[in-house]
């Protein structure tokens, strides 16, 4: 009985981790970056999603276009030596006036009481933008260097994006309100409409990057640059539009995640970071390189959680973590992790 | 990196401020370390928000106020404790926000001689202190009202859920050294971190063990997890929660589920609901007024009133102690810490302090009221 409540639990944790993990291994695989800010997506996700459900105008949209503004004035920087008037234009629709146009509909639309799954698709709509100049002001003018100052320019954005959820909402938590209010019981189980929810978020999303990898030129183009960027970039691939590509499915697979967990824990400006190394857990677990295991790693992550402070609440943290040792040690012994440079 | 970009940013704001006290020579000067980043901004930012309140002069001297942000990081409050002794020559040194934090000015303040008003609980070793004093109410105090009315209330059994941290633990100590005076006997010992997602895992583990009620060693917002997710896994049981609980947030975040749950608080929380002969109403309504005009009705807390507090000592204190020498001398020092242990008592909105050379905490029941949660709000029931 209890063991059933306590599978439940690590699997509607596992789901979202595994969310955070393919995010991680998908901008690993094709920019090399190992995004420690993707904690932070989920974060101002679901407290956009709290915000929203307040009626108020979150501080997220004036984020997003000082983040436009900065990337708009990192493109102007480029172009010094001149440039085509469609690029020039291209970039001014891009960093000015979408979050622009984001910023006004969320002026017009948070007053107005919407459905909670019309909150949720504008939060998504309003973090998405973020991964494209995340991007461009830290990323793109890095895309050449190795590994280390990639994680190392992570750690800076991770800090800065936290610093700034700290300006923008607060130190205390929020908490939205779920999508949907519904309980079900199947036997002796009961299950809540939000991890319904969040089972089918995972799946479309995990379903949805197979496709798109598998069936779309530009999800070819993300695995080219995966397996080899150079050889990518000599058959005609823009590894820049690649690296935009992943950056936005990262910050839109963030944005989903935290719509999903806003409603069913305590969110605060750092929270993020916590959760999002748990992504990271299961994403080492695959090797930083394969989907289906991360997902499966995530699972995992969230059933030994769940166990763990059952049985051992104190320690819960030591074993989440601990994991994720005799996983490196076996990686390195069997010498299959990605050597870079 | 963040503590030093946070460090670096504090003597801009100090600048600012300073630029505002024009200085004459005779200045008292306080400085004030919080952490409004970091972990414990929750505590600090409404620590910070309050020092704007405090008044431009007392006794006829103009104050001089320099606030840092040690981010909660003790490092950072020994070298800003530092600079404000060695630079600054200040009088009195407040802050801060967290108990580490607090640990590391204390140490400063004992070894340059210079009053220390701590806005966090400190252990026994460090209140101790000469130069220290302690403006929360200790666990002590807390958990013996709360124990005395769940021994009230007929709570034999105890399932006990905390953070994972020193704050924790405290109250688990407190349980471990008191509880059995009270007749209370934990049969589960729980614990989380602030950020955890989910609590299913202890609170099932609570629920089993069938206690009479759950207590939940818990501050701010985070409390909320382990109340909402007892009362969804159909836990019926009183649960008493710690005054660090006691924000609008948490009935904010709780909502149904905060009903009927027991609060141990410091009076400044509900000035109003006082009776009039309540020595902590003036201050009280006072700063409860003053605090929700500046930043919005509805925005008090418990940890803001300390600054308030420290301002109530220092404004019967400072007065006597310049009778004896001039601010920014080693004597005017020692006067104003003699002045705060032996002119008491100073009542102020947390409670009425006492201080004896023994006794740095300096605070009585007085200090303590009971809430009850019903429909989001708080009301007294002791």
């Amino acid at each position: 009985m209890i063991a059933t409540f306590l599978i439940q639990d690590g699997v509607t944790n596992g789901a979202i981790y595994a969310l955070l993990g393919l995010a991680l291994v998908l901008l690993f695989s094709v920019t090399r970056v190992i995004f420690i800010p993707q904690g932070e997506f989920v974060a101002y996700g679901a407290l956009t999603l709290a915000l929203l459900d307040g009626g108020k105008v979150p501080a997220t949209t004036s984020l997003l276009a000082c983040f436009g503004a900065i990337a708009f004035l990192f493109d102007l920087w480029s172009m010094r030596r001149g440039t085509d008037v469609g690029t020039f234009l291209r970039s001014l629709a891009l960093n000015l006036v979408l979050p622009g146009v984001i910023y006004g509909a969320t002026i017009v639309l948070a007053p107005l009481e919407l459905p909670s799954v019309a909150k949720a698709l504008l939060t998504i709509l309003i973090i998405t933008p973020m991964g494209v100049y995340v991007y461009r002001i830290a990323y793109r003018p890095l895309a050449d260097a190795s590994v280390l100052v990639l994680l190392i320019a992570s750690v800076g954005v991770h800090l800065a994006m936290m610093g700034l959820g700290l300006v923008f909402f607060g130190a205390e938590g929020l908490r939205a309100e779920p999508l949907a209010d519904d309980n079900y019981t199947i036997g002796a189980l009961m299950v809540s409409a939000q991890s319904l929810c969040i089972y089918g978020a995972t799946i479309a999303i995990i379903i949805g990057l197979y496709m798109f990898f598998e069936r779309t030129l530009l999800g070819k183009a993300l695995r080219a640059t995966a397996v080899n960027r150079l050889g990518a970039r000599l058959v005609g691939v823009r590894t820049h539009l690649t690296g935009v590509t992943a950056f936005t499915l990262a910050a839109a697979i963030g944005a989903v995640s935290g719509v999903l967990i806003g409603p069913i824990t305590t969110i605060y400006y750092d929270t993020g970071f916590l959760i999002g190394l748990k992504g990271f857990v299961a994403a080492i677990i695959g090797g930083l390189a394969s989907f289906p295991i991360t997902a499966i790693a995530a699972i995992g992550v969230g059933l030994v959680e769940s166990f763990s402070s059952f049985f051992a609440s104190s320690y819960k943290e030591v074993i989440v973590f601990g994991l994720i040792i005799p996983v490196l040690i076996w990686l390195s012994l069997s010498g299959g992790f990605h050597e870079e440079e | 990196m963040k503590n030093r970009f946070f460090a670096g940013m504090a003597p801009v704001a100090v600048l600012s401020l300073s630029l505002f006290a024009s200085s004459a020579l005779a200045d008292v000067t306080i400085g004030v370390t919080i952490s409004s980043t970091g972990p414990g901004a929750a505590l600090g930012i409404p620590l910070k928000n309050s020092v704007e309140l405090w008044p431009a002069e007392v006794g006829g001297e103009k104050l001089k106020v320099i606030v840092l942000d040690d981010a909660g990081d003790p490092s950072v409050a020994t070298t800003n404790a530092r600079r404000f002794v060695n630079d600054d020559k200040v009088d009195v040194i407040v802050g801060s926000a967290l108990t580490p934090a607090s640990i590391a000015v204390a140490g400063v303040a004992g070894e340059t001689s210079t009053p220390h008003l701590s806005c966090s609980p400190v252990p026994p070793t460090i209140s101790k202190g000469k130069w220290t004093f302690v403006m929360p109410q200790d666990a002590g105090l807390i958990a013996r009202n709360l124990f005395a009315k769940m021994k009230a209330d007929g709570v034999k059994t105890v399932g006990y859920i905390g953070f994972s941290d020193s704050y924790g633990d405290l109250w688990m100590g407190q349980f471990k050294g008191i509880g059995e005076q009270y007749g209370l006997k934990v049969v589960a010992d729980e614990r989380y971190a602030r950020p955890d997602t989910s609590v299913s895992g202890q609170v099932l583990k609570l629920v089993a063990a069938r206690p009479d009620a759950v207590f939940v060693g818990a501050s701010g917002t985070g409390a909320a997890l382990p109340q909402i997710g007892l009362r969804e896994r159909g836990f019926a049981g009183k649960i008493y929660q710690t005054h660090g609980a006691v924000t609008f947030d948490f009935l904010r975040i709780a909502g149904k589920a905060a009903d009927n749950t027991i609060f141990a608080s410091g009076p400044a929380m509900a000035p109003e609901a006082l009776p009039d002969t309540a020595e902590t109403k003036p201050e009280g309504m006072a700063y409860v007024t003053a605090y929700e005009k500046k930043f919005g009705p509805g925005t008090r807390t418990q940890f803001g009133p300390h600054i308030n507090d420290a301002m109530a000592i220092l404004k019967k204190a400072i007065p006597v102690a310049l009778k004896k020498a001039k601010p920014g001398t080693p004597e005017f020092r020692a006067a104003l810490r003699d002045a705060i242990e032996t002119g008491g008592p100073f009542p102020a909105s947390q409670g009425v302090f006492n201080f004896k050379a023994d006794d740095h905490l300096g605070l009585d029941d007085r200090a303590v009221v009971l809430f009850t949660a019903k429909n989001g709000k708080f009301e007294i029931t002791k």
